[in-house]
């Protein structure tokens, strides 16, 4: 059996596990066992994958395996990985394996919680190791749907209105892509031959331009609404601070990242020629997602939303990057897409585990945390600072090789474009320090807090295992850009094949 | 009479023997054993569903080309038979009741009879054998409708049914006299070799559509529906939903198919149009429903319109798309009304608001009303996302983008009025829900095969493949 299937068969027997276990400690062990086990395979397929490219193996996808499911329409159940698939299963997995531990507290319908979790963390697994696109749209959708019963069953404040928005927001981006993917079928292969849906065979076929025009902007939308493309980033912040604290990791770590992989592997990797006539518009809107969103987090109080508008920045960067379509802001951007995954879910979880402390996410009415629960404080800076580009955290990693490829266009407009989205990381340091200095280091602002404990095993678990994961891309990056930069060779070989600049 | 001709009409002679023994025994049966008549009349059914799917490969035609069997024709029958199969297993909980109790076999033989009407219709090779067809169909369920008598908004339903049964059916009938007078003929190669689509034709053409677009409730013609679907009993309802209107949507497809090729432009255009109302009205009416049974009725008057928009194209993909979504619809529509019946069974209660905390005390039928939505929805990995999948699919495949565009819009939409009753049901609370309850044996295990059927026959994808393997289409 290839490795990959067992990334859908594992978190399928997880779910099937907690159906039939009873007790709500037996719950939480499955599901801990079945993402641990994930997390494991995960690793293991990292090592497998480095392995087979140092043994010289030079195919653009690895470990492919293909079913045939719908043969009529040529559908398949096909997967593949490639270095950037590998890097985002194994974001996802560290992910899932936190939020399984960070809602260790999780009380009311328990069961009904995790089975939902774990359904969205398989859709999201899904979606990265298809290279099928009926496969993808299924998976992609559902990601999605399980997320309304998260927000709307057990969220908090607004939650049934941010349940309602995020879920249709989301859903109508889906609508917009599933034209373009059905556009992208039809014109998949020349006169006669069969069509398929399948990303590879259509990579090697040039989409007639007239179709690209029609379809890119409908795909790359359909995937951007989901990284926060500006002006539908709203779901993003109502959603994430609504969420439980799993959820939100998970759809701020995880399911945006569905976004900018499916606008780069889709929208940009086999329709380059629209996507290079048509990059300025969207080059405008992500860079005002990149500055919208860090001013937005400057001025809000409630942490939740502080970040859900933080996110918005990174993922609007994220696309950005995307669309400077060379080798080295690519690279950036899948490096964000890892380092911003993994912070955003270390800042959502620590501010769960701060609001069961406090019952309160506004800033204003806590402070002095530093003293009282010290732990939980250290990790909240190192992701602070993680998130505004400290060298040796993943931050920095990322928006370097962003900023620096972004540069290497030589006209006016990406230049200035670039040194607009660049002034985010100001405003970055300027919120994130406004957070520290209020939340952690003022006074303490109420006596009942002086009696809080600090993290408990669990919420160690959850949170050491992403610094760790963030340090080390931070100190040790070569590894991972290198294994992303080779597998990005293929999509500029396309890009510069058809187009050179 | 050959053996060979039963055995090709044989889903109608069974039908007609079952019904025709049904009233039999009503007659010489003790008075006191009258309820084993129910299950007596499940087994017949049954029986006749697993015949009409043994494989004979026998097509032809009788009575000089009045009635033609193809392999289409019997899926077609096929799958009605397994719709109806499954509403008489959710409605024997009903009629055990003491006011019905008296009138249990007129129930199966009127579903029996209004079933021969649609496999009569579409097997018909000649537009009167048609139209003897739309006929039978059509007054059982009318006697169906108003089945509660006692009860206003049910008589009031059989009459609103007969009333605009009887118009569409007029209207039908000066389309066909149209076609009959430019063409000379009925029967339906004929006509199909004479239809050039001069003005009158065309003329004919659209009234022949309007009448089939009542039975289908299309905007505009769709009016009748939710009073319909409100008044009846809930089983009624759900075969009205389901039955009928899948079996007027087969006869349409191979119709449009068959006998207007020629005509296509004019029919692509009458479609593109119908669906876009049929599905943002629906759903726009829909959205503002309080009874469930009104909002089912908005559903799948919207759900009309994506099939209409599987037909579109005038492709193979397309019959076989809406042939598999007419399967996939069942399963689910069936699933819902199932969970309703069970509620209104139990409760008698009908309205949104009382399903609001229902997943406290009745998780399994909560679970199951969600799965049965999800898949109306066309959520994956339920058999609604592949059906609607392919249908949107079928459709552009002939270029109709735009259409596609406007279908998937209105599935969001869809999506939301279906969330809200998830949202009644996971989400709201409620000082007064509806108490635990266990349903009893037929109840369950139709609510079963609904599940079975949801995820069975999206997955399985030999279904699909078998019914693209019998569909016909440029």
């Amino acid at each position: 059996m290839n490795i990959l299937t067992f990334f859908v068969v594992i978190p399928v027997l997880t779910i099937t596990g907690i159906i039939l276990v009873k007790d709500i400690k037996r719950v939480k062990l499955v599901a801990s066992i079945g993402m641990g086990l994930q997390l494991l395979l995960a690793a293991l397929l990292v090592v497998l994958y480095i392995m087979q490219r140092r043994a010289g193996n030079t195919e653009e996808m690895l470990f492919i395996k293909d079913f045939v499911w719908f043969k009529s329409l040529n559908i398949h159940f096909a997967l593949g990985v490639d270095g950037i698939s590998v890097a985002m299963i194994a974001l996802t997995s560290v992910v899932v394996f936190a939020g399984v531990f960070a809602s260790w507290e999780m009380a009311f319908l328990t069961k009904e919680f995790f089975v939902s979790l774990i359904l969205l963390a398989t859709g999201v697994f899904g979606f990265f190791i298809s290279i099928d696109l009926f496969t993808m749209f299924l998976f992609y959708e559902l990601a999605v749907i399980p997320m309304y019963l998260l927000i709307g069953v057990w969220g908090s404040g607004p939650k049934e209105y941010s349940a309602m928005k995020l879920t249709l927001m989301l859903m109508g981006a889906s609508a917009i892509l599933f034209v373009g993917i059905l556009g992208i079928y039809f014109h998949s292969a020349p006169d006669g031959e069969p069509l398929t849906f399948n990303i590879l065979r259509i990579s090697n076929y040039v989409i007639p331009i007239q179709a690209q025009r029609v379809f890119f902007p409908m795909t790359f939308v359909g995937f951007g609404v989901l990284g926060a493309l500006f002006p539908f980033h709203t779901w993003s912040p109502d959603g994430h601070s609504s969420a439980p604290t799993a959820v939100s990791m998970l759809h701020a770590g995880v399911l945006m990242k569905l976004g900018g992989y499916g606008a780069f592997r889709v929208a940009i990797f086999l329709m380059p020629e629209a996507a290079k006539e048509m990059s300025w518009i969207f080059i405008i809107l992500t860079s005002i997602s990149v500055i919208y969103g860090a001013f937005g987090a400057m001025v809000q109080k409630d942490l939740k939303y502080i970040n859900a508008y933080s996110s918005v920045s990174h993922c609007g960067l994220v696309l950005f990057a995307i669309l400077m379509m060379n080798k080295t802001a690519m690279t950036g951007a899948v490096l964000q897409m890892i380092s911003h995954g993994l912070m955003t879910a270390l800042f959502f979880a620590l501010i769960g585990m701060i609001y069961g402390r406090t019952h309160t996410r506004l800033i204003n009415e806590m402070g002095g945390l530093m003293k009282i629960i010290p732990f939980l404080s250290v990790c909240y800076v190192i992701a602070g600072l993680a998130s505004l580009g400290l060298p040796g955290l993943s931050g920095f990693v990322a928006e370097m090789t962003i900023f620096v490829g972004a540069f290497q266009h030589p006209d006016l407009f990406h230049r200035i474009t670039t040194i607009i989205a660049i002034t985010s990381i100001v405003i970055t340091a300027v919120y994130i320090l406004r957070v520290i200095a209020i939340l952690l280091l003022g006074p303490s602002r109420d006596n009942q807090y002086e009696h809080m404990n600090d993290a408990k095993w669990y919420e160690k678990i959850s949170t050491v295992i992403l610094i760790a994961c963030v340090a080390a891309i931070g100190l040790a990056p070569f590894w991972l850009s290198s294994m992303i930069g080779t597998s990005m060779q293929p999509v500029i070989d396309k890009i510069l094949a058809v187009n050179p600049f | 009479m050959s053996l060979q001709s039963l055995l090709i009409m044989r889903h109608e002679l069974l039908l007609a023997v079952a019904a025709i023994f049904i009233l039999t025994a009503e007659i010489f049966i003790d008075p006191a054993r009258k309820k084993n008549i129910s299950l007596i009349s499940i087994v017949l059914f049954a029986i006749v569903t697993i015949a009409g799917f043994l494989p004979f490969k026998l097509t032809g035609t009788l009575f000089g080309g009045m009635y033609v069997s193809s392999n289409v024709s019997t899926l077609m029958k096929n799958i009605l038979n397994i719709g109806v199969l499954i509403i008489l297993i959710q409605s024997v909980t009903w009629l055990r009741k003491d006011e019905n109790s008296d009138r249990v076999s007129e129930y199966f033989i009127l579903i029996m009879s209004t079933l021969i009407g649609m496999d009569f219709m579409i097997s018909a090779g000649h537009f009167l054998m048609f139209y003897i067809g739309l006929e039978l169909a059509t007054i059982p369920v009318a006697a169906l409708a108003a089945f509660e008598r006692y009860k206003n908004k049910s008589a009031e339903a059989g009459i609103k049914l007969i009333l605009i049964s009887s118009l569409s059916s007029g209207v039908l009938l000066y389309g066909l006299s149209m076609i009959y007078g430019t063409t000379g003929s009925l029967y339906f190669f004929e006509v199909s070799q004479h239809f050039p689509g001069f003005n009158l034709q065309i003329l004919g053409f659209i009234f022949f559509f309007a009448g089939m677009a009542f039975k289908i409730s299309i905007v505009p013609f769709h009016l009748w529906t939710a009073d319909v679907y409100e008044g009846a009993p809930v089983n009624i309802t759900s075969f009205l939903s389901v039955i009928s209107k899948g079996a007027a949507i087969f006869i349409l497809i191979i119709i449009l198919y068959a006998i207007f090729p020629s005509i296509m432009e004019t029919w692509q255009k009458t479609i593109l149009v119908t669906s876009i109302l049929t599905m943002t009205i629906g759903n726009l009416f829909a959205i503002r429903q309080q009874n469930i049974k009104r909002f089912l009725a908005f559903s799948s008057i919207s759900q009309a319109g994506y099939i209409l928009v599987g037909m579109v194209g005038g492709n193979q993909l397309g019959m076989a798309s809406v042939i598999y979504y007419i399967l996939v619809y069942i399963f689910s529509n069936l699933g819902a009304f199932g969970v309703v019946t069970a509620i209104s069974n139990a409760t008698g209660k009908e309205n949104i608001d009382d399903y609001n905390g229902l997943y406290k005390t009745n998780p399994k039928l909560s679970l199951i009303m969600m799965l049965a939505l999800f898949s109306l929805a066309g959520i994956p990995p339920l058999a609604g996302f592949f059906g609607k999948f392919f249908l949107f699919t079928a459709a552009a495949e002939k270029g109709f983008y735009f259409l596609v565009l406007i279908a998937v819009i209105n599935t969001i939409i869809s999506l939301y009025y279906y969330l809200l009753v998830v949202k009644a049901m996971f989400i709201n609370k409620n000082d007064d829900p509806i108490v635990n309850f266990r349903s009893d044996f037929p109840t369950r295990s139709a609510l079963l095969i609904c599940v079975a059927g949801i995820f069975v026959t999206g997955f399985a994808s030999i279904i699909f493949e078998l019914i693209k393997g019998l569909s016909f289409g440029n």
